[in-house]
């Protein structure tokens, strides 16, 4: 609905503007406040930007170092924060991975080879979407003790390997609107269905492969359930844990450091945001308007 | 069968073959054990001990279970029509034909792809009672009023409403489903509208809302299914599963997991979790039996 008149215009923008405020304000005020001197984060009304002894403008940018050195502890236990980030981009490069292979090499057994029975595993699959993750939890850590992988990171990535409910529907929704006919024509010119697969319907099916892509790098990335479940050494410990069990050991003091900390973990993830953005967009629309 | 189709066969199961594992080992088993150890005493450091319906009879008289339901429910019925609201109203102004859509819709979205860690962090600095971003804007409302403003997470009356206001700016996904979804109803039908002279509320109520209807049944049962299941930052912001203060934020999934493991209840915690199941699938058939009559598919 457009509005008509210059008032409804003004209104808009308006709106619009004084909504940006409200949605950037958190963003702004953490940024804000890793770069203070802890004195000037405890002072009610609170100031916007961070003062130097002079009244200048003067952004502690030492914070950020001594925010990711906090992050790992002290003493001889102490884990640099490269482990973390190494340990992090690990359970989302391999999870990516796995995730983008596993789910299209179903979504194309599912989709594009006409077999008996295909309908009545795409319906299980459908249906294993609505059990909550909790009524599994226990099993499964029961599953990865047996495995002995308590402990290490193999829990947060191997299991992206066998596909994903939700993954093989958004991929099957975009490998159905791919003809019939290119499958048909290459089978007659003699290619197997591994061929067909990897050279004719995978290349044309680079943007749902993004979707998947993005959707689990987000996931993995934002993880905090599992590595709490199955990490149990600080060495392990991915950003995500390792900026709550730093606020956990910290308690709620040194806020410009916690803030630092964050901006870090936040970071990444803004940058493959403008990286990716219409990515992101078409892959969220798709799930709800296909779903 | 044909050679033709056999070989159709053995190449579907060949490309599901990943998926028949997972489905196996990561759902299928899990499911079936879970349901066994919610019938069982079980440690997880023991094998478990067969005690027929003692879990579910005794979750009947287990007050705190009570309590987290009820702290889960009321969680969702502050948060969600909240969030359908604030959703549907951005991407309402967003459809207006505004100048700059993809500067206001990254403005909206991108606080929903911050790690949730990171923005329970956030959080827990804005709703800080004495030197927090909230209590700054909103405190002279209170002292308006006469009253001190309060200390949000720290005070059990206040700690769920924070919650609940935290999640409001995590909307964006939603919005973006929403935005979806109004992009697709045809101009024709407000031009239509206006020209028989409806207002701007009658062509929201009569032309908007039947014609997204099915996008809002997605993003409450979406909802629905995300809130009861709520946990990370509840654990971050309140240090743990024990829902301080006062188990004011108890929620269900962090009940279940603290009897899991904290507890090592494992039995007991899996009888929890169906049961959540369960008022998961009671709300969802709630939820579309609402729905049912007033969802208008366009196909």
């Amino acid at each position: 609905m457009q509005p008509k008149t210059r008032l409804g215009k003004v209104v808009v923008y308006a709106l619009l503007a004084v909504c940006s405020m409200v949605f950037l304000f958190p963003l702004i005020w953490l940024v804000a406040t890793s770069l203070k001197p802890i004195e000037q984060t405890m002072t009610f009304p609170p100031t916007w930007l961070p003062r130097g002894p002079a009244g200048q403008i003067a952004p502690q940018w030492v914070n950020y170092r001594d925010a990711l050195a906090a992050m790992g502890g002290t003493g001889p236990t102490a884990v640099p924060f490269v482990r973390f980030l190494a340990n992090t981009i690990l359970v989302c490069g391999l999870g990516v991975i796995g995730a983008v292979f596993s789910n299209a090499l179903v979504a194309y057994g599912l989709t594009r080879i006409p077999w008996r029975g295909r309908k009545g595993l795409f319906a299980i699959t459908l249906a294993t979407m609505m059990i909550p993750f909790p009524v599994l939890m226990v099993p499964l850590y029961g599953v990865f003790k047996s495995l002995g992988w308590i402990g290490t990171l193999q829990p947060l990535w191997v299991p992206a390997f066998f596909a994903n409910a939700f993954y093989i529907f958004l991929m099957r929704q975009f490998f159905r609107t791919i003809p019939e006919e290119l499958s048909e024509a290459a089978r007659i010119d003699g290619c197997n269905e591994w061929q067909i697969f990897w050279r004719i319907i995978l290349p044309l099916c680079k943007p749902v492969l993004a979707v998947v892509a993005l959707f689990h790098f987000l996931a993995a990335w934002n993880d905090f359930l599992g590595p709490v479940l199955f990490l149990t050494r600080k060495p392990t410990f991915t950003l995500a844990l390792a900026l709550q069990n730093y606020q956990n050991q910290a308690g709620g003091v040194p806020w410009h450091h916690l803030m630092a900390a964050s901006a870090v973990v936040i970071a990444p993830i803004i940058v493959l945001f403008f990286l990716a953005q219409k990515t992101f967009i078409r892959g969220i629309a798709t799930t709800g308007l296909k779903g | 069968m044909t050679t033709g189709e056999r070989r159709h066969v053995r190449n579907g199961l060949l490309f599901c073959a990943p998926w028949l594992v997972g489905l196996t080992v990561f759902t299928g088993y899990p499911v079936v054990a879970s349901l066994f150890y919610s019938f069982c005493d079980y440690s997880i450091l023991q094998a478990p001990v067969f005690s027929g319906t003692e879990n579910y009879q005794r979750l009947l008289s287990d007050s705190v279970f009570w309590q987290s339901l009820r702290n889960t429910l009321l969680f969702a019925l502050l948060s969600l029509p909240a969030g359908m609201v604030v959703a549907l109203g951005l991407a309402m102004l967003l459809n207006t034909g505004a100048r700059g859509l993809a500067v206001w819709r990254t403005i909206f979205y991108l606080p929903s792809i911050v790690p949730v860690v990171a923005s329970s962090m956030l959080w827990l600095w804005i709703f800080n009672g004495k030197f927090g971003l909230l209590n700054w804007v909103l405190g002279p409302v209170w002292r308006w009023w006469g009253a001190t403003p309060p200390a949000w997470l720290a005070d059990p009356a206040w700690a769920k409403p924070a919650l609940a206001l935290m999640s409001l700016w995590g909307v964006g996904n939603s919005m973006v489903i929403y935005l979806a979804g109004l992009q697709q109803v045809p101009v024709e039908l407000y031009e239509a509208a206006e020209i028989d002279g409806a207002s701007a509320r009658q062509r929201f109520w009569h032309i908007t809302l039947p014609l997204i209807s099915p996008v809002i049944y997605f993003n409450l049962i979406m909802g629905i299914i995300g809130t009861l299941q709520c946990f990370t930052q509840v654990f971050v912001m309140t240090g743990g599963a024990d829902g301080a203060p006062a188990r004011s934020t108890l929620l269900y999934a962090l009940y279940l997991f603290s009897v899991a493991f904290y507890d090592l209840r494992m039995g007991y915690a899996s009888a929890l979790a169906w049961v959540l199941f369960l008022v998961i699938v009671t709300l969802t058939i709630i939820a579309t039996k609402l729905m049912e009559k007033r969802v208008h598919y366009a196909t």
